[in-house]
C-alpha cells in the first residue's frame, strides 16, 4: 500500500481528507498558511494553528511521471503522474495529477484540488483539471483514489426499506455492474419487491444478518465477488432507557445493528481483505449507513442510538482490520429517516432518494465519513465544537435538536 | 403381559409405529408476526461456540435462542391474559399427563385449500363426528390444514392486511372445550386461531378461550396427514421452563398399523 | 540589528589526512563497520593513535539507533569535541566548518571527521520512509519515487524556467564518468557517451537512469588540526580560505530554482580574495545534475540560466578545463550515503596536496567544494561551500 505513516499534525490533514475536506493550517496569530503540516507557526513561531478550508485552486509548477518507485504499491501501478503545486495561499505542495491536466507552461497549469484517501486510508491531494473533462472519474489514479462503483458489484445487505431499494437502483444507476440485494425472511413480502426483481442485474439474494447462518452461507456464495458492501440493515425502535419495558427491542436493535455487523465483517470481511489489490474492479469499501447520534445520544430513542454508537465503534475496529488491505470504511452518519420508524419526529428528514445519492457520491469521492442531512450536519458540527455541550442540548425539549 | 410390555413389543414390531409431527428448528422457518409496534417473536438463532478448533479442540456445540413460541411449540394457559390467574398455568406446572393423550384428527384440508381463511365451526365439528365418532373427553383435538406442506412464503400467507390462514371461531373451541372437554387443541398453522383472527369476536378466540378454561394449544404440526382420524396418541413434553408460556418442543404419535 | 560581523578566517588551521573506504554496492556490514574502518585508515595515514585523537565528527544515516555519542564508546574515543552532522549532501563542508573552530579555538587539537553508511538491499527503502516528517506526511505518499520524484520536478522546473538541456546535464555526466574510470571502486566502470546518456532508460520525467546515482557502500574521512600538528606529523595539507552555510533559504520560491549559496557566495568569495577564475577545481554535489548546474550558477562560475553556454565551453575533465567532480562524483562513483556529502571535499584534499585517487588535476592550487542537502519536503535545505587552497 502507500506510504501509511503520519505525523499528528499530518493525521489531523488526513481526517479532514477522509471527509472530502482540503483543508490547510492557517496560524491564528497572523493568518499565514502553512504545508506540510506543522506544531507551530513558521511566520510567526505561534502553536495556534487552526485547520481551515483551503481554496481548491492553485497552479501547477511542474510534473513528472514516475517510472520507478521504492514503494512496491506504487511500482506495480507505474506510471505514476505527480507533480508540484503553488497553492492559492502560496504555499507548494505535492500532489497527485490527473492526467487530463495539461502539461505546465511558463507560469504554471492552473488546477483544481481535492482530496482524496488513498489505499493506506491516509489523505493525499489530487490536482484535476480546472473543468471536467469526459470519463476524468475512470482515470487510473484517479480510480485508485476512490470507490467508485462503477463496474464494481456491490451487495445491498437490505432490500426490505424504501432506502435499501433506492440504494440497490441508484447503485445500479451509477455503473455498477451487479447488485446483490439482500432479503431477510423472504417469506415476509415487502413493498417494491416486484420492482427490483424487474431491475437489470439487481439479484436478490437471501440475507439475515441476524442469523450466523445466513451470512456464512451468502459470503460463501458472493463473498468472492463483493466490491462494495452497503450494510443498510437497521433495526429502529423509539423509546427511552428508563420508560421502556424490558430488553427485547434493544437485544433486537443490538442483534441488527451490531451483532449483524459484526457478522457482516467476519464473513465478508476476509474475502474483500483478499480481494483489495485485484486488478481495477477490486474489492475497495465497506459502507456503514450510522445514525448520526450514535456520536452522542438522543433520549427520545437512547437504545437504538446506543446499538448505533456500538456499531459506530466496530466500524473504527474495522478500519483498523481492514486498512493493510487497502479496503476503505465509509460511515455514513445520518438524522431521522423518512421511514415509519422516525414518524413521530418532525422534518427534515432523510429520504431515500437523497441518501442513497449520498453514498454513491461518498463512494465516488473515496471518503470514509459523510454525513447526509441537516439534522445530522448540524448534531456533527455540535459534537465537533462541543461534545459535552452537544450531550446537555440533547437532554433539552425532548432531544430534537 | 403388561400394557406397557404389549406397546413395547408393538413398537419393536412396528405394530405402533412413531410419526415426528415436528418441524425441524431452523433460522429460516417462520414465526408469527405480529404488527410492528408490538413485541415480536424471536425465530430461532444459532451461533457456534466451537467445532473442534482452537474455542473447543474435541467438541462441537453452540447456543441457541428463540421464542417460548418458536417453531413447532406448546401454548400453555398464561400464554394468554384470560388463563394468567389459573393455578399450574405454565408449563413447568402442568400435570404431566397432559403430555401424553389420544388425539383425533379433523381433516379438513380440501375445505383449508379452497379457502385460506377457512373458518372451523362448532358445526363443521359436530358433522366431523357424525362420520368419525364423538371426541372422547381428555383428547388432543387435531386440526389437519395441510398448511404445513405449503411453502415458507404461504405458510404465513402475509397480504397487506396481514395473515390468511384457517382458524377456529368462538363457536369451536367453546363445543370443544365444553361439549368434549379436550385437553387442548393442535394446529399446523402458525398460531391456533386464524391468521384474520383479531377481527373475530372475541379476537382470537381459541387464545381467549382455551387458555381462559386452563387449555393448551399446539401449534406448527405436521405429518397430520399420516395419523388416524382417531386411536392416535400423542407425546408432547414442552421444556420445563420456569414460568414459561410456551415451548418448543418434540411431538410424537403413536400409531397403531392398520389392520 | 545591525548587519552581522562578518565570518572570521581560519589562520593556521588545516585539513590533512584525505581517506575513503572503496565503495561496495550493497554491505551486509552495518555503518559502524563502514566508520570503523574510515577510522582506521585515518590512523594509518596520519600515524596518530586514538588517544591523539580528541575531536569527533560524524555523519551517517543508517548509524540509527547510534549517534555520534553511541559511536564513542563503540570505536574507543575519549573526545572533548563531538559533532553529529545529520545534513546529507553538506555533511562535508559542515563538518570542516565546525571542526576548523574547534580546532582554531583550542576546543579540540585534531579532530577526526567520518561520514559512512552501509547499503543493504533493504536499508535505501527504509531511510526513505522515515527521512523526515515533511517527506512523511507530504511527500512520500506521492509515488513513494523518493529522491528521483522530487529533483524530477525541480529538474522540471529549472528545464522550463532556464531552458537548460537534456545534452548539457549530460557533458556533465559523460566528463564525471570520464574521470571516475582511474577510479578503481568506482561503480561505474565504462564510459558514458553523450547518447547512451539521452537514450537511457526514464525513472522519472525528466530524469533517466545516468541523471541518478547508485547507491552503495562506503566511508570518507579527513583531520583537521593546526598546521603546526600537520607539518610536526609530516602530513600534507590545505587551507581553508573561506566557508558558507544556509539553511532553508528562499522558503517563499515555490519551487527550488535557486539555493542558499546565492545569500552567501559574495562572502565567501571576498574572504577568500578570489574569483571564480581563479579556482583550479570545483566539487558539486552532484546527487542529480540539475544541483550540480544550479550550484555553478548559484556559486557564480556564470549567470543564472546562462550554463547551456558556459557548459559548452568547458570540459570539466581532470585533464581539461574547469575539472569538476575529480573522482566522478556520485553519479559515476556512487552514493555512499552521507559519505557522499564528503566525497567531494576529500577529492579536492587529495588533488590539492597531490595525493589524487584517480586522474591529477594539474597544478591544483584553489578549490572549491560546495554542498547541497535534505531534501526535507520538495527541496534541499541545507547549503554550504568551502574554498580551499594547496599550501
Amino acid at each position: 500500500m502507500p506510504p501509511p505513516a503520519r505525523s499528528r499534525a499530518g493525521l489531523a490533514f488526513s481526517a479532514w481528507a477522509a471527509r472530502g475536506e482540503f483543508r490547510l493550517q492557517v496560524c491564528g496569530d497572523c493568518g499565514t498558511t502553512s504545508y506540510p503540516p506543522r506544531d507551530v507557526c513558521p511566520n510567526c513561531w505561534s502553536s495556534r494553528l487552526e485547520w481551515q478550508p483551503a481554496a481548491p485552486t492553485g497552479r501547477l509548477l511542474a510534473d513528472t511521471v514516475l517510472h520507478t518507485s521504492t514503494n512496491v504499491y506504487f511500482r506495480e501501478r507505474m506510471p505514476w503522474r505527480v507533480g508540484t503545486v503553488e497553492h492559492e495561499s502560496g504555499v507548494a505542495l505535492l500532489a497527485h495529477i490527473h492526467s487530463d491536466v495539461p502539461t505546465p507552461a511558463q507560469g504554471g497549469q492552473p488546477v483544481r484540488l481535492t482530496v482524496r484517501t488513498d489505499k493506506s486510508g491516509q489523505g493525499v491531494i489530487v490536482a484535476l483539471p480546472v473543468e471536467d473533462t469526459p470519463h476524468m472519474n475512470d482515470e487510473k489514479q484517479l480510480r485508485e483514489l476512490s470507490a467508485s462503483v462503477r463496474h464494481r458489484r456491490v451487495l445491498i445487505t437490505d432490500v426490505r426499506t424504501d432506502f435499501g431499494q433506492a440504494l440497490a437502483l441508484k447503485v445500479r444507476e451509477a455503473g455498477a455492474s451487479r447488485v446483490f440485494a439482500g432479503v431477510a425472511e423472504p417469506w415476509k413480502p415487502f413493498p417494491g419487491r416486484d420492482a427490483l426483481a424487474t431491475a437489470d442485474h439487481i439479484e436478490q439474494v437471501s440475507l439475515d444478518v441476524t442469523q450466523g447462518d445466513s451470512v456464512l452461507e451468502l459470503a460463501g456464495a458472493i463473498g468472492g465477488k463483493t466490491d462494495i458492501l452497503i450494510n443498510t440493515a437497521s433495526h429502529v425502535r423509539p423509546g427511552s432507557t428508563v420508560g421502556r419495558n424490558g430488553l427485547t427491542a434493544a437485544k433486537d436493535e443490538m442483534e441488527t445493528n451490531y451483532f449483524g455487523l459484526l457478522r457482516l465483517l467476519q464473513f465478508f470481511g476476509p474475502a474483500m481483505q483478499g480481494r483489495a489489490a485485484d486488478g481495477d474492479n477490486n474489492a475497495v469499501c465497506w459502507v456503514n449507513l450510522l445514525s448520526i447520534y450514535a456520536l452522542s445520544n438522543w433520549p427520545a430513542y437512547a437504545t437504538t442510538s446506543a446499538s448505533h454508537a456500538a456499531a459506530l465503534s466496530l466500524a473504527q475496529g474495522a478500519r483498523a482490520d481492514f486498512q493493510p488491505s487497502g479496503i476503505k470504511v465509509l460511515n455514513v452518519f445520518h438524522g431521522p429517516l423518512e421511514s415509519e420508524w422516525y414518524q413521530p419526529v418532525s422534518p427534515p428528514k432523510v429520504t431515500p432518494a437523497k441518501l442513497a445519492r449520498v453514498v454513491v457520491d461518498a463512494l465516488e469521492a473515496g471518503l470514509e465519513e459523510k454525513v447526509v442531512g441537516d439534522i445530522a450536519q448540524d448534531v456533527m458540527a455540535r459534537w465537533q465544537e462541543n461534545p459535552a455541550v452537544l450531550e446537555r442540548e440533547l437532554t433539552q425539549d425532548g432531544g430534537a435538536l | 403381559m403388561t400394557v406397557l410390555v404389549q406397546l413395547a413389543e408393538a413398537l419393536a414390531s412396528q405394530k405402533v409405529k412413531t410419526i415426528d409431527l415436528t418441524f425441524t428448528l431452523d433460522p429460516d422457518f417462520p414465526v408469527l408476526v405480529l404488527p410492528p409496534e408490538f413485541g415480536q417473536c424471536q425465530p430461532f438463532r444459532v451461533e457456534e461456540v466451537s467445532r473442534y478448533d482452537e474455542r473447543g479442540p474435541a467438541w462441537y456445540w453452540r447456543n441457541f435462542t428463540c421464542s417460548e413460541h418458536t417453531g413447532t411449540h406448546f401454548d400453555a394457559p398464561i400464554h394468554w391474559v384470560s388463563g394468567k390467574d389459573l393455578p399450574d398455568n405454565s408449563v413447568d406446572t402442568i400435570g404431566v399427563d397432559a403430555f401424553v393423550r389420544p388425539a383425533v384428527v379433523m381433516d379438513f384440508s380440501v375445505e383449508c385449500a379452497a379457502d385460506d381463511d377457512f373458518v372451523l365451526t362448532a358445526d363443521h365439528i359436530a358433522a366431523w363426528e357424525q362420520t368419525h365418532g364423538e371426541i372422547p373427553a381428555g383428547s388432543w383435538a387435531l386440526f389437519r390444514s395441510d398448511w404445513s406442506r405449503r411453502s415458507p412464503e404461504a405458510y404465513l400467507n402475509l397480504k397487506e392486511d396481514g395473515a390468511h390462514s384457517p382458524g377456529p371461531d368462538s363457536t369451536a373451541i367453546n363445543y370443544l372445550i365444553e361439549q368434549r372437554d379436550v385437553v387442548g387443541f393442535g394446529v399446523e398453522t402458525i398460531g391456533t386461531d386464524a391468521g384474520q383472527a383479531q377481527h373475530f369476536d372475541p379476537p382470537y378466540p381459541a387464545h381467549a378461550l382455551l387458555h381462559g378454561a386452563g387449555r393448551y394449544g399446539l401449534q406448527c404440526l405436521r405429518n397430520l396427514n399420516q395419523l388416524p382420524a382417531t386411536g392416535a396418541v400423542i407425546l408432547c413434553a414442552p421444556l420445563k421452563i420456569k414460568n414459561g408460556s410456551g415451548s418448543p418442543l418434540r411431538v410424537l404419535a403413536l400409531v397403531e398399523e392398520s389392520t | 540589528m545591525a548587519d552581522a560581523r562578518p565570518s572570521q578566517p581560519y589562520p593556521g588551521v588545516v585539513l590533512a589526512a584525505p581517506v575513503t573506504v572503496p565503495y561496495r554496492r550493497y554491505s551486509h556490514q552495518p555503518a559502524h563497520w563502514w566508520i570503523g574502518c574510515a577510522l582506521r585508515a585515518l590512523r594509518e595515514v596520519s600515524g596518530l593513535e586514538p588517544a591523539d585523537i580528541d575531536g569527533f565528527c560524524v555523519s551517517s544515516f543508517t548509524l540509527l539507533p547510534d549517534t555520534a555519542v553511541g559511536l564513542t564508546q563503540h570505536v574507543g574515543l575519549s573526545p572533548r569535541w563531538l559533532d553529529h552532522i545529520p545534513m546529507g549532501g553538506a555533511s562535508g563542508v559542515v563538518a570542516l566548518r565546525r571542526a576548523a573552530r574547534a580546532v582554531q579555538c583550542g576546543d579540540a587539537r585534531v579532530v577526526a571527521c567520518v561520514a559512512g553508511d552501509t547499503n543493504q538491499v533493504n536499508s535505501f527503502r527504509s531511510m526513505l520512509t522515515s527521512f523526515s516528517r515533511f517527506s512523511q506526511d507530504a511527500s512520500f505518499p506521492y509515488g513513494g519515487g523518493g529522491p528521483n520524484g522530487s529533483f524530477a520536478l525541480l529538474t522540471r522546473a529549472y528545464m522550463d524556467t532556464y531552458g537548460t538541456t537534456r545534452e548539457t546535464f549530460g557533458r556533465l555526466c559523460v566528463a564525471q564518468r570520464q574521470n571516475a574510470l582511474a577510479v578503481p571502486f568506482a561503480m561505474m566502470t565504462r564510459p558514458l557517451t553523450l547518447d547512451e546518456y539521452l537514450d537511457a532508460r526514464v525513472i522519472a520525467e525528466p530524469l533517466h537512469l545516468f541523471d541518478c546515482v547508485m547507491p552503495c557502500a562506503g566511508a570518507e574521512g579527513f583531520l583537521v588540526m593546526s598546521e603546526d600538528d600537520a607539518k610536526a606529523q609530516g602530513l600534507p595539507y590545505a587551507r581553508i580560505l573561506s566557508t558558507i552555510e544556509r539553511h532553508n533559504a528562499f522558503p517563499e520560491d515555490p519551487i527550488q530554482l535557486r539555493g542558499g549559496w546565492v545569500l552567501d557566495r559574495d562572502a565567501l568569495w571576498s574572504q577568500a580574495g578570489v574569483t571564480p577564475a581563479a579556482v583550479d577545481l570545483v566539487q558539486t554535489y552532484d546527487d542529480y545534475p540539475v544541483i550540480s548546474v544550479m550550484q555553478l550558477e548559484d556559486l557564480g562560475f556564470c549567470g543564472k540560466g546562462e550554463f547551456n553556454d558556459f557548459a559548452a565551453e568547458q570540459t570539466f575533465t581532470n585533464d581539461g578545463t574547469l575539472p569538476h567532480n575529480t573522482s566522478g562524483g556520485q553519479l559515476s562513483t556512487g552514493q555512499a550515503g552521507a559519505a557522499g556529502g564528503y566525497i567531494g571535499l576529500v577529492d579536492a584534499l587529495r588533488q590539492l596536496t597531490g595525493q589524487p585517487i584517480g586522474n591529477p588535476v594539474p597544478d591544483a592550487k584553489v578549490g572549491l567544494v560546495s554542498g547541497f542537502g535534505m531534501i526535507n519536503f520538495d527541496r534541499g535545505v541545507c547549503t554550504a561551500a568551502a574554498l580551499l587552497a594547496a599550501a
